[in-house]
């Protein structure tokens, strides 16, 4: 984590003009990010674990929450709430009828079946709340006062407080460090048993309450009331407490509840119809018609489904601070990519051995390779990792070579190299920054030939970063020859921006480098378009110039100066090492910081949508079956031919509104692991995907019912006695 | 068949004509003089832009006027000239007829020939065709402006909409129709009433009057009221075959067209192209079925006369017949050709459910386009999301208000309909005016409420609707079937013009593919056909499927 990052971007940069870029911009890679290669699988957004034995452990919590003020929130199942209780009173009137008690204790199930996919939701979120709970344990602080220190109860903390924190302690709230370095376990909310980095000033003195300082002291400033910090956002989070409907699910459930008063109407207004007819009907059978018509499948489910959908987001270690983030993921029309960490592997590394004339690759790779052993960066090592790989040089080791001196890579030299006593003559090697090694030539009184530069100026060009490798020895100074820096794309990259370019998402890579660079890497990881030498303001323009054109925005960032654009962006995903200022920006938290993860996200929220579109499309199509079993059960009596629709050739009319109630409830149950692990997400183009759900959960729903109502009527006809 | 082909032709040849005309019509910003000459009078100012309130308050204000004004001429008409000798019209009559033409119904519980003089006929009921469909027209522009425009509230001028549909589209068209029809033996005259002894004796009495005219855009603008009470199946009206075919060409012209001006003022002709493929896999669809159950032999008397031919003109036979019966009962026409109730129990059936679609397919001018965009709405609603993407239809977000709004536009028939109808039928009086009884019965007032609430005018035949509680409640049902709507879709046209337009990328739900148009159709047929199947099931399909 202490790796200076700084560093590992310049030594070999040409162009040395501006050395001390905006440190912020250069994401720290996160502690146990995805490997690129197992990305592929891990990452596609499947199911959440269904485990049959939860439907039996949340049945408590069903039957609870059948409680009236609770189930009017949602209409569709009110309306069945309201026709069991009906049901069951007409039931208790005449006890002798089979019929009427079969119907009444369906209802009910149909009721409970729907709170209990509600429950078994909410129910894999507790189970994280617990565990989060523990984590917030009641810290006593040590508030400064002036100098003194008082111990204080952790709640009795407020904003702008200073507390001081030392190995041992857990930290009383969520903070800024401001004065002071220490390790931090943060286990408890991200349950990464590595130590991470907290210190004052720069991106990374944001702590959270309830994770533990494992060395050193620091002094930290609160910054959140007690009771609102992340960890209790979290809970609430989590255990959905603190849900609020999104808006597309209020207009589904407006959808739905005109849906339930059409069908009402139809069934209220066909008692008199029937009363003509000759042919009036019980109560009983009009609830049943009412229930089986009104969407009562998706009506049951679509609670469960957004919170699963958040509750996939927490698998994944985000914490979504609204359901409206989630949704407006699935809309994302444009992707913020930084370069590093989410692109790229996040160091550059030695790709080629350029000689220059008269020298051979051998000798270029052997000079590489001694001078870079003393170059402890991610560059160096890569240099004598090429060397071993292509050239089949054994790694040395710096206590090999006797009368070796070794001059180590800083900063300030941006080169390395050894000074080599062989056969009596000395021969020094230094590989560095162009600019370094030039003038060391120079220095020792060589000349740096034009082919040089052409070298140097090739690579640029290409989006790559030259070191030189130069020597001095019995023929003088000379450059040898040019190490090709490339950044390297992250493995699978552009097969995953193809998918995304498929479903619509256009990618846009931020990145410091220059634009030359930006190019070349955009080029080679296939991105849609880039933004080079970015500052956070032509960050905040290219937003809301994207939000402009009617397009949403997704990007991640964890500075302090990435917060206004976090803010601004439709999906701000804050990195959990970020500044605390970002984290309050964005509507996401990533604990993994792992940019990478925002196009999983968008991934999930495309699924949620779905999901829902899925089960309403087949809870609609379901009625057409419906009417088949019911209404020839209904009317068959006064008018035969009716009989004629009975196609289903259902044994007797009883049986027929009977099965039509069953599978209606059954569906339910049937329909609940898909609802809590989302219909199977692939990405591509929005026809192909309408064209599949559409076969699937619309033909499919209407087929369905015919096949599960015949089933269930063959079932109830083998029950002796009916 | 021959006659559905030759229709279908007629029909594609008009298409890109009318449709660009149509387009360029409510685009334009140049006044022909004779509108300039009516906005000086009426005191509008053509060019003011409406948000929606005052485009909704233009179209009531203006409807109001229109019933209060139809009311009166009906009332006075006693003590008008040119009245043939006719009495005022009762009360309860007389709003019945004001509410039917100016809500483009033309229900009529009256003898056209033995009721309703010159003055009436064509001072009063034949400006409200032209009118009552214009104000259609500017809802449904108004629409589909709300769809093309952003950010901003503003839909454009009602009375430059209610004037130009008038002026440059319906007055034209009628002048050519009614020429084409004069042709045929349609009558147009201003002459009393005629005696004419009858073949077996008898006497008869015969009326004149600006029939051709009259009869041009009765059908052009779906609205559906003639001048004599046997409508398009009488002589005057409809003369011969091809008049007939050219009749139901006038019925569905515009309403097809209009998907053109569509697609053409929303920059994307393959969207109107979709709308259009939804209209027209309906209409062929319930022609196909039609065609097959009247001439489907199912007893004797059908072996005789080739299929069921109770009821309709030897002139038009069965196929020309059923064609029209469709044409007139997807769109919000209600002429007719032949008697709908003595069509087989599935044909009532068809006449009834192509009504209760809503009549979008092509449906009423204007309102055929309006109704099928909210029902594309829905669509989009329930089935866009399977692609991933919360709902947007044409650029434009479908949220929370808008789903409000379509939703309250999709309930309102369906409550005016079966909520009068059943307490018709719980009532003990209202029953009397049926002329038959069980199933065929109840199909008599189901249709009179269906027909009423959605605006068609056709009847059924055989209810007794001049009554003081039918004429009330079809009434109402016509001015809240009608009025509502509009209310709602005006407030959706705000809605959706103060929005600005999300780009369509490849993960937008593709609204002009086949696919789509397969969607709206199923959409259509599932929502709208299911809240309908208990009370069909009790009327036509009880009785169609008793054979």
């Amino acid at each position: 984590m202490t790796t200076d990052t700084e560093k590992s971007e310049e030594p070999g940069s040409m162009s040395t003009a501006t050395p001390t870029r905006n440190p912020t911009r250069t994401p720290t890679p996160a502690p146990h990010q995805d490997v690129p290669g197992g990305h592929k699988d891990a990452g596609r957004v499947g199911g959440g674990l269904f485990d049959p034995r939860q439907l039996l452990k949340s049945l408590p919590d069903a039957v609870r929450k059948l409680d009236p003020r609770v189930m009017v929130k949602s209409p569709v199942m009110f309306v069945v709430l309201v026709g069991s209780v009906i049901t069951t009173v007409l039931a208790v009137k005449d006890p002798g009828d089979w019929f009427g008690w079969a119907i009444a204790v369906w209802l009910w199930l149909t009721t409970i079946f729907a709170n209990l996919a509600e429950a078994v939701a909410e129910g894999r979120g507790k189970a994280q709340a617990d565990t989060l709970r523990k984590a917030k344990t009641d810290t006593v602080a040590r508030r400064l006062n002036g100098t003194a220190e008082e111990q204080v109860p952790g709640t009795e903390l407020r904003i702008g407080d200073l507390v001081v924190c030392e190995a041992g302690d857990v930290i009383p709230g969520d903070g800024d460090v401001v004065e002071g370095v220490a390790s931090v376990d943060e286990s408890a909310i991200t349950g990464e048993s590595a130590p991470v980095i907290r210190e004052s000033g720069g991106d990374r003195s944001a702590v959270t309450g309830g994770t533990k300082v494992l060395s050193d002291r620091i002094v930290i400033k609160i910054t959140t009331k007690p009771g609102e910090t992340f960890i209790d956002r979290m809970i609430n989070l989590v255990e959905g407490a603190a849900r609020q409907k999104t808006p597309n699910e209020i207009a589904l459930n407006i959808l739905l509840a005109s849906l339930t008063i059409v069908f009402l109407l139809a069934v209220v207004t066909l008692q008199p119809f029937a009363v003509y007819a000759g042919a009036e009907q019980s109560m009983i059978v009009l609830a049943a018609l009412l229930v089986c018509l009104i969407p009562t499948t998706i009506g049951a489910l679509l609670s469960a489904i957004g919170i699963a959908g958040m509750d996939r987001l927490v698998q994944r270690n985000v914490l979504a601070m609204s359901g409206r983030a989630v949704e407006a993921a699935g809309d994302v029309s444009t992707l913020l990519l930084d370069k590093t960490g989410t692109i790229t592997l996040g160091n550059r590394q030695a790709a080629e051995f350029v000689p220059v004339r008269g020298t051979t690759e051998a000798e270029l790779a052997d000079a590489a390779q001694l001078s870079s052993l003393a170059d402890e960066t991610p560059e160096g090592r890569s240099v004598v990792v090429l060397a071993k790989e292509k050239y089949g040089l054994r790694e040395r080791h710096q206590g090999e070579l006797e009368g070796a001196e070794w001059v180590a890579f800083t900063a300030q030299t941006r080169m390395s190299g050894v000074d080599l006593v062989e056969g009596g003559t000395g021969r020094k090697v230094r590989k560095g920054a162009a600019g370094s090694v030039v003038a060391w030539v120079t220095e020792n009184g060589g000349t740096v030939s034009e082919d040089t530069r052409t070298l140097t100026d090739t690579i640029s060009q290409a989006g790559g970063t030259p070191l030189l490798v130069a020597c001095e020895d019995a023929r003088g100074a000379r450059v040898l020859g040019v190490i090709h820096l490339k950044d390297v794309v992250k493995e699978g990259m552009r097969e995953r921006f193809d998918e995304l370019r498929r479903m619509g998402i256009k990618t846009v890579m931020i990145t410091g480098d220059n634009p030359l660079t930006a190019k070349a890497i955009a080029d080679e990881a296939g991105v849609d378009d880039f933004l080079a030498e970015a500052t956070p303001e032509d960050k905040m323009a290219l937003i809301k110039r994207e939000q402009a054109g009617g397009k949403l925005v997704a990007m991640t960032g964890d500075g302090t100066n990435d917060a206004p654009a976090l803010a601004q962006a439709d999906v701000g995903v804050a990195m959990n090492t970020g500044t605390s200022a970002a984290k309050e920006a964005g509507n996401m938290v990533d604990l993994d910081s792992n940019p990478t993860k925002l196009i999983e996200i968008v991934e999930i929220g495309k699924q949620l949508l779905i999901t829902r579109g899925a089960l309403t499309t087949f809870s609609i199509a379901n009625d057409v079956a419906k009417y088949f079993a019911i209404i020839p059960a209904m009317f068959a009596v006064v008018y035969p031919g009716l009989d004629k629709l009975n196609i289903m050739n259902l044994s007797s009319p009883e049986s027929a509104i009977l099965s039509a109630v069953v599978f209606n409830a059954l569906i339910i149950v049937a329909l609940v692991p898909l609802a809590l692990k989302g219909v199977r997400y692939r990405p591509m183009s929005a026809d192909r995907m309408l064209r599949r759900n559409l076969g699937i959960y619309g033909l499919g729903g209407l087929v369905a019912p015919f096949v599960g109502i015949k089933i269930i009527d063959l079932v109830i006809s083998l029950v002796p006695g009916l | 068949m021959l006659q559905f082909l030759a229709l279908t032709a007629a029909l594609a040849l008009a298409y890109r004509p009318l449709g660009d005309y149509m387009a360029r019509v409510y685009s334009s910003d140049k006044h022909l003089r004779v509108e300039k000459w009516i906005y000086k009078g009426i005191g509008a100012d053509p060019d003011t832009e409406m948000r929606w309130p005052a485009y909704l308050r233009g179209v009531l204000a203006f409807s109001a006027v229109s019933v209060l004004f139809l009311y009166l001429l009906q009332r006075l008409q006693g003590s008008l000239p040119g009245s043939l000798g006719f009495k005022s019209i009762d009360p309860d009559q007389a709003f019945n007829t004001a509410a039917s033409f100016v809500a483009n119904t033309n229900w009529q519980s009256y003898y056209g020939e033995q009721a309703m003089g010159h003055v009436v006929q064509t001072g009063g009921l034949a400006v409200q065709n032209f009118l009552s469909a214009a104000v259609g027209i500017a809802v449904a522009i108004a629409l589909v402006r709300g769809f093309a425009r952003s950010r901003t509230g503003e839909l454009g001028n009602f009375w430059s909409d209610l004037v130009r549909g008038t002026v440059r589209i319906l007055v034209p068209i009628s002048v050519l129709g009614a020429i084409v029809l004069v042709a045929c033996g349609a009558i147009q005259n201003f002459s009393g009433i005629h005696a004419v002894g009858q073949f077996l004796g008898g006497s008869q009495e015969w009326n004149g009057g600006a029939v051709a005219s009259q009869e041009v855009i009765k059908l052009l603008g779906t609205n559906g009221g003639g001048i004599f009470n046997a409508n398009s199946a009488h002589p005057f009206e409809n003369p011969d075959g091809f008049s007939n075919l050219f009749e139901v060409f006038l019925i569905l012209v515009i309403p097809f067209a209009i998907t053109r001006t569509f697609g053409r003022m929303v920059g994307s002709l393959r969207q109107g192209y979709a709308i259009l493929a939804t209209m027209v896999t309906i209409w062929a669809g319930f022609t196909a079925l039609m065609m097959w159950t009247e001439f489907h032999h199912g007893a004797p008397a059908f072996d005789i006369a080739g299929g069921a031919m109770e009821g309709k003109e030897t002139r038009f036979g069965i196929g020309g017949s059923a064609i029209f019966s469709v044409a007139t009962t997807l769109t919000s026409t209600g002429a007719v050709n032949s008697f709908h109730s003595s069509n087989t129990g599935f044909g009532g059936g068809l006449n009834l459910l192509g009504m209760q679609l809503g009549e979008i397919a092509p449906g009423g001018v204007g309102s055929g386009l309006y109704g099928m965009l909210v029902m594309a709405i829905i669509a989009v609603f329930i089935a866009g999301l399977m692609v991933g993407r919360t709902p947007e239809y044409l650029g434009k977000k479908i949220g929370t208000r808008e789903i409000k709004l379509a939703a309250c536009y999709i309930l309102i028939t369906p409550a005016l309909v079966l909520g009068f109808t059943a307490v018709s039928m719980a009532l003990p009086t209202p029953k009397d005016s049926m002329l038959n009884s069980g199933a065929h019965g109840f199909s008599e007032i189901l249709y009179a409420y269906t027909s009423g609430a959605n605006n068609n005018g056709s009847a059924f035949a055989g209810l007794s609707a001049d009554t003081n509680w039918f004429n009330t409640t079809i009434g109402l049902a016509m001015l809240l079937g009608r009025f509502l709507p509009m209310v709602f879709v005006l407030a959706l046209a705000g809605s959706l013009a103060a929005q600005k337009p999300v780009p369509a990328t490849a993960g937008t739900l593709r609204t002009e593919k086949p696919l789509f148009t397969g969607l709206l159709v199923g959409a259509i047929m599932i929502i709208t056909g299911l809240t309908y199947f208990p009370a069909l099931a009790l009327g036509p399909l009880a009785e169609g499927l008793a054979s």
